[in-house]
């Protein structure tokens, strides 16, 4: 433990710290543009120097200096104070000053920077340098000569992102920083560069000259474009939605967020339900909530509960499910699932269907099998913690079915089942791989589950992870640890899992309910939010969609009742590893909709099977009551192991990919034009774009 | 003046064989195997006892540079790297070394890979020294030939490859880290210190760094003994020095001379003095471009080593001499300067950056008159905000040489403003 002072301030700080964490340690705030928590250290803006004794006669980088013992540091001596306000003016002699219609402005490093150190007039009478601007696809802005050339851009997407090919070219003061040949960048975290960008070079191409930061209304909520849980702030004015900005958490998000869960949020102005509609030959035509009502509560007082069912979307909060749970148990339907996509998840035995081994435990991971699934699209998040942890060194990565670009090397071993038995049974090579590994890890996507067959590999899956030593009990010197993790693509789906919104006895799941409605054995369907079925499949049943897009759902629908989007409500949401996160309203529903839990209290009345609720607080009180789990925010419970899946016959069938199109994947990022735009440049048309690393 | 016995470079000027067998008549490998049969750490002994100073510019230690690197080879190799990239303004003196007497060179990395328990020995070569790689590069194959180096080097048992690597023309891959990030293929930027190349080096392995001229001596040293050179020259300043002295006199040329030689006598007996006469002197740039220059006033008695040259507050440098009489436009003379480093700058870090074009184009501006009195301070205090702000030094570099100008020759400066203004006035009074 180094201990040193600062300012006359003495401090331990833990080995390894630089002498810039030993000033904010001891109170003394640093001034940096290129120093970045997360990223590799450069040095090279130079604001950050404080005068170190002992020590050459000048100030040093702070950010690159380790704190030693006995060091004693003058963050605010004559030397350094001079050293400081030169450097500022240095950086603004070629700097635009554009503020008034810089993006950046009021949320900007230099412009913050400037009024501590600046001067209030500039010496520089030569002509200020012009770079031209560089096309890097349609979500970042570059307006390059406003770029201080920090590169921290070049960093994230060196580092984190796995693309490489962008940086600064030529030197000196034509030094420029760009992706080679000016390809769009190909990164689902590429947004990210905008946050990290000090100054208005980099900023948002969607959100250009929109707004201005001091006029947004933040709130603190949870991200549903995956099932990671990303936290982030969503910015309002008025009830439009402006930005989706990240939040810290390093448990789950770091502070990246994917591009979909920044940029989708377009979509929330597109394609609203903002009233109820029923549909009278063959059209749907607006009507009022009463009549909307009581349509469906003739509908399903005539029926029986064997004849209904019900089937949760994948952006669903935990309260609307448990509510619509509630009232298709109290009209005797056993009939519900959100399980969309047919994933054969057992929702019995809890650790069968979480991401136990934990986001922030890739990190501890030495060797991981990925089965069915392609984290960059499923959980680009998570992808770029597996990458994180493959820099370091000493990790294996292997995958079972479709192969695809990680950003990291990556051991294709198979496509499907037949792979993963051999694995199972001790007969492939790379089961030696993962019984060597101290903390193995194997994680399963929907791809592997989605299948006929899915709960036999699920079972597979289990003997991979109880055979190759992947349960491992807490002992002296080691923490307990599970390596089996289940990568959910649905941020609703382990909420409904937790709370068994799955088919009780004699129930149907979503296969059983569309077929059951093709053949006229169920008569009446209620979809909340769920526009991911097959909907041609539900024959001549009686369609309820609650949601807030017309999508899919809503095209099929007899009666559409408009509901909220994730941005617009209260709301639990569990992520793939059990995490229960509060999200936050931060805008209203259009029009006459409402808050899916309120929608259905006033429906459950209409049917005569009130729900014994009035308020948010009472529906949480009683989802709580009922499952513990809920009330946990922001914690994550080690599940205890069962015996699950069902050992069977496995299909020849490689895994699948669950996610065509990574940038519109859910009834909003569909509706969003930035997104379409993504899916023009990086999906279908093979525009110029960069590669990644591996 | 240097006795003819005590030079060490005999072919400086080419007069001779420059291959193996010419090298071993003027003595070159003779008593190789016998110095390596020293162990590591009395071979840097010796060389800390000759009081051997870095040849490239900054003058450290040698012996005590190489002293840093881990007694221990653990798992990871060690590096000797060779910095030719000579690149510095008015600099000719490794070339020469590479040129006419190759083997000296070899044979150095041989004994200083020795010292640091190095396996391999990179070259890096400035891009535009083409004929010299030919010749540096037949020397090496040379030397593998002949058993004097690769696997059993000498026949002692050590195994030790020589690596050369040719550049591709930028300054800055002549800062040592900058070189490192080069030769690893990437771009040539300086890195950050700590940790130091002993530490951290190439490839992330322990490493040293040093100038051609300071290996290319040391077998001379090992062989005469420590004695004689630290005999030569003057306390803390000891040793020959090659001298490269360029500009306005009558014969520009390299020469190898005993430390703390008086610059005049330096002029005199080998370049044939300055055009027009010793009085005809201006300003003298004392060690290649990146240093402050000197006006004639000091150069009568100075003496050209490191210490008595920084309590002038000039330097040593490469002790490139670039001699400028009084019909040179110094003005426009350090306007060049600035020039090549503004264009030369890596553009990593911010002051050098930013610093190096501003100084530049106010320079220019200066040498027409073209600016305020104002601007002169300015320009002074820019070359301070640049000066020990940089993560290399090619920010001191670009700032000493206006700092020089701003010290000894202001009075120019300000007369040229003040031309300019009245050229100004008079054009109005004639309208």
């Amino acid at each position: 433990m180094p201990k040193l002072t600062v300012d006359g301030i003495e401090v331990d700080v833990p080995p390894g710290s630089t002498v810039l964490q030993a000033c904010e340690a001891a109170g003394a705030e640093i001034p940096r543009f290129c120093y970045h928590e997360r990223l590799s250290i450069a040095g090279n803006c130079r604001m950050c120097l404080v005068e170190v004794k002992p020590g050459p006669p000048k100030p040093q980088a702070s950010c690159a200096l380790p704190a030693a013992d006995n060091q004693e540091v003058f963050t605010d001596s004559e030397m350094v104070k001079k050293a400081r306000h030169g450097v500022m003016e240095f950086l603004l002699i070629n700097h635009p000053l554009d503020c008034p219609i810089c993006d950046q402005g009021g949320e900007c490093d230099l412009q913050d920077q400037a009024m501590g150190y600046g001067h209030h007039s500039s010496r520089y009478t030569e002509n200020k340098r012009a770079v031209e601007d560089k096309h890097m696809g349609p979500l970042i802005q570059t307006i390059m000569t406003r770029c201080i050339h920090c590169t921290r851009c070049v960093r994230f997407s060196t580092e984190v992102a796995g693309v490489t090919e962008m940086g600064l070219l030529g030197r000196g003061e034509t030094a420029e920083i760009t992706t080679y040949l000016e390809k769009a960048l190909a990164s689902e975290l590429s947004g990210n560069v905008i946050d990290l960008c000090p100054v208005g070079a980099l900023t948002s191409k969607p959100y250009a000259f929109v707004s201005r930061p001091w006029e947004l209304k933040k709130t603190e909520t949870i991200d549903v474009m995956d099932a990671v849980g990303s936290n982030i702030r969503v910015d309002t004015r008025g009830s439009e939605v402006l930005r989706v900005l990240p939040r810290l958490h390093d448990d789950v998000n770091e502070e990246w967020i994917s591009d979909k869960a920044r940029f989708a949020c377009d979509g929330l102005k597109r394609q609203r339900l903002d009233r109820p509609y029923l549909r009278r030959d063959g059209k749907l035509v607006p009507v009022s909530w009463p009549e909307a009502f009581s349509t469906v509560a003739e509908q399903m007082k005539a029926l029986s509960g064997e004849a209904m069912a019900a089937i949760a979307g994948d952006l669903c909060d935990a309260e609307s499910m448990f509510a619509l749970k509630q009232l298709m148990t109290s009209v005797g339907s056993a009939n519900i699932d959100c399980r969309q996509d047919g994933a054969k998840l057992d929702a019995s035995v809890r650790a069968s269907y979480l991401f136990n081994a934990s986001i922030a435990g890739v990190e501890d991971a030495d060797a991981i099998l990925l089965v069915g699934t392609n984290p960059r699209w499923e959980a680009p998040v998570l992808n770029a913690r597996i990458r994180k942890r493959w820099l370091e060194g000493g990790l294996t990565v292997a995958m079972v079915g479709t192969p695809a670009d990680l950003t990291y090397k990556v051991e294709t071993l198979g496509a499907g089942a037949q792979t993963l038995r051999e694995i199972a049974d001790g007969s492939h090579s790379f089961a030696e791989v993962l019984k060597s590994a101290k903390k193995p890890m194997v994680i399963l996507g929907m791809g592997a589950l989605v299948r006929e067959d899915g709960a036999a590999v699920l079972a597979m899956a289990r003997s991979i992870a109880e055979g190759c030593g992947m349960i491992q009990e807490a002992s002296e010197d080691s923490d307990a640890w599970n390596g089996f993790s289940v990568l959910h693509t649905a941020a609703s789906r382990v909420a409904g899992l937790d709370m068994g919104f799955v088919p009780g006895a004699e129930g149907k799941g979503v296969a059983g309910i569309v077929a059951g409605a093709g053949s006229g054995e169920i008569k009446f369907v209620y979809l909340l939010g769920a526009d991911e079925i097959d909907m041609s499949g539900l024959g001549k049943a009686f369609v309820v969609y609650q949601g807030h897009h017309g999508d899919a759902g809503a095209h099929r629908a007899d009666v559409v009742l408009p509901g909220a989007a994730y941005t617009e409500k209260d709301g639990i949401y569990v992520n793939t590893e059990g995490r229960a996160q509060l999200a936050l309203q931060a805008s209203f529903p259009p029009g006459e909709a409402r808050e899916d839990w309120k929608v259905l209290r006033a429906l459950s009345e209409a049917v005569g099977k009130a729900l014994a609720y009035d308020s948010a607080t009472a529906l949480r009180t009683a989802l709580v009551a009922a499952h513990g789990s809920f009330g946990a925010i922001d914690q994550v419970e080690p599940a205890s192991w069962g015996a699950f899946g069902t050992a069977g016959e496995t299909s020849d069938a490689p895994f699948g990919q669950v996610i065509e199109n990574f940038y519109m994947t859910d009834s909003i990022s569909r509706c969003s034009a930035v997104m379409a735009e993504c899916t023009e440049t990086f999906v279908t048309a093979k525009a110029e774009r960069t590669g990644t690393e591996e | 003046m240097l006795k003819d016995e005590d030079r060490i470079f005999t072919n400086l000027y080419g007069w001779f064989d420059w291959g193996l067998d010419g090298a071993r008549k003027r003595g070159d490998w003779s008593t190789t195997k016998q110095i390596l049969s020293q162990t590591p750490e009395e071979v840097v002994e010796l060389v800390k006892a000759s009081g051997l100073r870095g040849r490239g510019g900054a003058g450290f230690p040698t012996g005590l540079k190489w002293s840093f690197m881990p007694k221990v080879v653990g798992d990871r190799p060690h590096y000797l790297i060779v910095n030719a990239d000579e690149s510095e303004p008015g600099t000719c003196k490794d070339r020469e070394i590479m040129r006419n007497d190759p083997h000296k060179l070899v044979e150095g990395c041989l004994i200083a890979g020795y010292s640091m328990r190095a396996c391999a020995a990179y070259i890096y070569i400035r891009g535009e020294y083409y004929n010299e790689s030919g010749n540096l590069q037949a020397a090496i194959d040379q030397a593998y030939d002949a058993g004097l180096i690769g696997k059993n080097a000498c026949g002692t048992g050590y195994d030790f490859d020589i690596i050369l690597h040719r550049g591709a023309g930028a300054y800055i891959c002549g800062e040592e880290t900058a070189l490192l990030e080069s030769l690893e293929g990437k771009k040539g930027q300086p890195r950050l210190k700590p940790p130091f190349p002993a530490a951290v080096g190439l490839y992330g392995c322990p490493s040293t760094v040093n100038n051609v001229e300071s290996i290319a001596v040391v077998p001379e040293i090992l062989r005469r003994g420590p004695e004689w050179f630290a005999g030569l020259g003057r306390e803390r300043n000891v040793g020959t020095k090659l001298f490269c002295i360029s500009g306005h006199v009558n014969n520009p040329c390299n020469v190898e001379e005993e430390m703390g030689i008086p610059l005049r006598e330096l002029i005199d007996k080998h370049a044939g003095g300055v055009i027009g006469g010793w009085d005809n002197l201006l300003a003298v740039i004392p060690g290649g471009a990146s240093v402050r220059c000197i006006p004639k006033s000091i150069c009568d008695d100075i003496l050209m080593d490191f210490d008595s040259l920084m309590t002038v507050k000039s330097g040593l440098g490469t002790a490139a001499v670039i001699v400028m009489n009084k019909q040179t436009d110094i003005v426009k003379a350090i306007a060049r300067l600035s020039y090549f480093y503004k264009h030369e700058s890596c553009g990593q870090c911010t002051p050098c950056r930013e610093g190096t074009g501003w100084m530049w184009r106010v320079m220019e501006r200066l040498v027409t008159g073209e600016a305020e009195y104002e601007e002169i301070d300015a320009l002074e205090q820019v070359t301070k905000q640049i000066e020990g702000h940089t993560i290399c030094a090619l920010g001191d570099a670009a700032a000493w040489p206006i700092q020089g100008l701003l010290t000894h020759f202001r009075g120019e400066v300000e007369d040229r403003i003040k031309a300019h203004k009245a050229s100004l006035s008079n054009l109005q009074a004639v309208e």
